[in-house]
């Protein structure tokens, strides 16, 4: 069998990306100020990791205004998704592994 | 690399992120309560204007035609209506606060969306089935929609919430059948089930 810990997604390994990430999968879009208050985090963390998400094209972004305040979308792509499922997949493995 | 507890809590928080997330866990179980407490007075008023002094579990065959008795009944459902309402978001607000969350977010959004598309249409639907004389069929009307309702929206509610929907509608589909008992089958299905779902999800995830 490979190693499962080969097949964890480096860019997942924060826990507040795989936070953000689990948050998309299970809606359809979420907004900034909503996933800060979720996540319990600063708006600088929060928007350095949704930048790391974004540049590996896991997320996608929809800026738009509400009552003229910036109001951004966050979507998970497909390729996200993928990354998501298979980094959780590797995770269970770990997790498996250890208490055989 | 991280050691393996960090993995595990990695899975964990996953699967807190999922719920809280896509979950309306502010809903207090206390509100299903309290709404099947203002359900049962309003069926209680209701039954002092029609059936009085007929007992509550005869069968009816008159129905209302009195405009007058109409608009009372109409009014004492608007206020069962407004007195749910008003609790369920008062004690929301005061869950969501004791968790530091807002009440208003996405998924509160989405509920409120998949609630009301079944509502107002029930509504509606209830005022031209009253304007056109059919009151027998009003109450098991207003139960088979909520239950629509409710089984719409438990994408984003607990999963009491949905059997509740399931309940409401088999009781509206038997009240439709028996329409002379509507008041008593509109009690059960707003007063006796909330009051038997509310204190069920208040057991389990309120205390």
């Amino acid at each position: 069998m490979k190693n499962p810990f080969e097949q964890l997604d480096k860019v997942l390994e924060h826990r507040a990306r795989l936070q953000i990430m689990s948050v998309l999968v299970s809606n359809q879009s979420y907004d900034f100020n909503s996933l800060k208050e979720l996540l319990g985090v600063t708006d600088g963390n929060l928007a350095s990791h949704i930048k790391a998400l974004e540049r590996e094209k896991y997320i996608s972004v929809n800026k738009s205004f509400v009552d003229r305040k910036p109001n951004t979308k966050y979507k998970i792509t497909d390729k996200g998704r993928q990354a998501f499922r298979k980094h959780l997949d590797a995770l269970e493995a770990v997790v498996r592994k250890q208490r055989l | 690399m991280k050691e393996i507890p960090e993995y595990e809590k990695d899975l964990a928080s996953i699967r807190t992120m999922m719920e809280r997330s896509a979950k309306f866990i502010s809903l207090s179980g206390l509100s299903g309560i309290l709404a099947g407490v203002y359900a049962l007075v309003g069926a209680a008023v209701a039954y002092r204007l029609v059936y009085y002094p007929q007992s509550p579990f005869a069968y009816r065959i008159e129905t209302v035609q009195e405009l007058s008795t109409l608009t009372k009944l109409i009014i004492t459902a608007a206020c069962v209506l407004v007195a749910s309402l008003g609790t369920g978001l008062w004690l929301s607000h005061r869950k969501a606060r004791k968790h530091s969350m807002n009440l208003w977010n996405p998924t509160t959004k989405t509920l409120l969306i998949n609630l009301a598309i079944p509502l107002v249409t029930g509504g509606l639907f209830i005022l031209i089935l009253l304007q056109n004389g059919h009151y027998g069929i009003a109450a098991p009307a207003c139960l088979i929609f909520y239950g629509l309702a409710l089984i719409n929206a438990s994408a984003n509610l607990y999963d009491e919430v949905r059997y509740l929907g399931y309940s409401e509608i088999v009781l509206g589909l038997v009240a439709a059948y028996l329409a002379g008992f509507g008041l008593l089958f509109w009690a059960l299905g707003f007063g006796v089930l909330h009051i038997i779902y509310g204190a069920v999800m208040y057991y389990r995830y309120d205390k």
